[in-house]
């Protein structure tokens, strides 16, 4: 199982299937933490440049298993880990993920993996303070994906584990499963069920309230870098004000 | 190997049932002369009628590239290392060792997950974490270890290709050189694999030898493995 976090840090992570819109939810939580002055790291799933070339000729060719395609993730994480995430949390940072273990928990488990084998997988790493799980309808999703790009990618239409030859349909019956994944991880993990469906500002307002209480009492180490001029506006912005 | 054995869960959406070959594995730390046994091995099954694959550490089609490249850099620490070669094995049993068993052929393999696993722990790793990823494998029918201590080790890389970066462990810096730091870096090496021979039922070789000499024992070792699983084809 995870670690729980006895760093300095916070670890915040979303959590969903693709076009739940955890993404523009994390990019606004990004822009607003470091608007208040606090430091922020941003971590992407599948990010690595280390396994970048692996992955791609992999996807390209068609060769992952759902072993193999399970492992060469978990080795994009740990890169991540051991170089970035892990030394922020060090730091003291706000550490914010799009996506994180629970993503291999739901689609690795969805592909056929054994649940314990991936859960051991990932147990170098820490337990996050929080984590949203972006809950949204099938159709909602699969409307948002074809309207902010043309196609549906092969692995992300699960289209490996030969479900239909359709990649639609394909894609709808493994995030059926994902989601049923994510649905038992609720419980398990403690997730803070954010409703997708929802506008964008709205959920920014559940995602903050969400954020803040985590937050509360709480002093990382401070954006010196950033910061330092925002106290001399604000007290000219005093000082004109009592004008 | 008829009914195939795994360590732990295998691989679960995959039906694997009869497998007529037979999965033999040369262990060994770096230098000890795995390779040129396992040439003469090959040679001498082929001469006696049998199928022969041979499969090794890093030689998956999927992540060779990238881990070659990755070898050359300075950001792969210890975990990143261990899952790669991770991924690398489970792409090679998947799709090469596995098909292989399936149409009955011997597979010789150079290394098996447990060199990663030595590596992984000399480098800090949790051992029971190590194992524990390597759950989807397969038992061999056979693992040969062919064991030598550092001086022998030394004097065959004196004579051979010199010393390597990583096979000094010099990711790790045991030391200030290569030559301190692989005779540090060797030993640790061999104690995890002293302790995994008991663990996994290897069977040791005495690798300080003269080649054809090992060869002898390794050619009767199998003789008598393969007797119990499979009929000689001339």
């Amino acid at each position: 199982m995870l670690k729980p976090n006895n760093s300095k840090g916070k670890l915040i992570v979303v959590e969903g299937i693709d076009g739940s819109g955890k993404s523009t939810q994390i990019d606004l939580l990004t822009k607003w933490l470091r608007s208040q002055g606090k430091l922020v790291y941003f971590s992407e799933w599948n990010s690595s440049p280390l396994v970048k070339s692996t992955t791609k000729l992999g996807k390209q060719e068609k060769m992952f298993t759902p072993t193999s395609f399970s492992l060469l993730q978990a080795t994009d994480f740990v890169h991540r880990w051991e170089n970035l995430i892990f030394p922020m949390m060090k730091v003291g940072a706000i550490v914010l993920a799009d996506r994180y273990a629970f993503t291999a928990y739901a689609r690795d488990v969805a592909r056929g993996v054994d649940p314990e084998w991936v859960r051991n997988l990932y147990s170098f790493a820490l337990m996050p303070d929080l984590v949203m799980y972006f809950r949204v309808p099938l159709d909602i999703a699969v409307e948002r994906i074809l309207s902010a790009r043309a196609k549906i990618k092969y692995y992300e239409a699960g289209m490996d584990l030969g479900l239909s030859k359709d990649k639609l349909t394909s894609f709808r019956m493994f995030q059926k499963k994902v989601i049923q994944q994510y649905e038992k991880m609720v419980p398990e993990f403690n997730f803070a069920v954010i409703d997708g469906a929802t506008s964008v500002e709205k959920q920014q307002k559940e995602v903050r309230a969400a954020v803040k209480k985590v937050l509360e009492g709480w002093n990382g180490q401070p954006d010196t870098v950033n910061v330092t001029k925002k106290p001399i506006r604000r007290t000219l912005a005093k000082v004109v004000g009592a004008k | 190997m008829t009914e195939p054995i795994f360590y732990g869960s295998g691989f679960p959406y995959r039906q694997i049932k009869h497998m007529p070959g037979m999965l033999i594995v040369l262990e060994g730390t770096d230098g000890v002369g795995r390779s040129t046994q396992i040439d003469m091995l090959s040679h001498w099954l082929e001469d006696e009628g049998y199928a022969v694959s041979n499969t090794g550490l890093k030689r998956s089609p999927l992540t060779q590239p990238g881990l070659d490249e990755a070898k050359l850099g300075h950001t792969l620490s210890p975990l990143t290392l261990s899952l790669f070669y991770a991924t690398d094995f489970a792409d090679r049993l998947e799709n090469q060792i596995i098909p292989a068993l399936k149409a009955g052929f011997i597979v010789l393999s150079d290394r098996y997950f447990y060199s990663t696993i030595a590596r992984d722990v000399v480098r800090g790793a949790d051992p029971e974490w190590a194992r524990k990823v390597y759950g989807f494998s397969l038992k061999p029918d056979l693992v040969l270890y062919m064991k030598a201590d550092v001086p022998a080790l030394v004097t065959r890389l004196v004579n051979g290709r010199g010393f390597d970066y990583w096979e000094s462990g010099m990711d790790i810096r045991c030391a200030d050189n290569l030559y301190d730091s692989f005779c540090v870096y060797q030993d640790l090496l061999i104690r995890q694999f002293d302790q995994m021979a008991a663990e996994y039922g290897f069977i040791t070789i005495d690798a300080t030898r003269p080649a054809e000499e090992i060869n002898k024992d390794l050619q009767k070792l199998i003789h008598k493995s393969i007797g119990k699983h499979m009929p000689k084809a001339v």
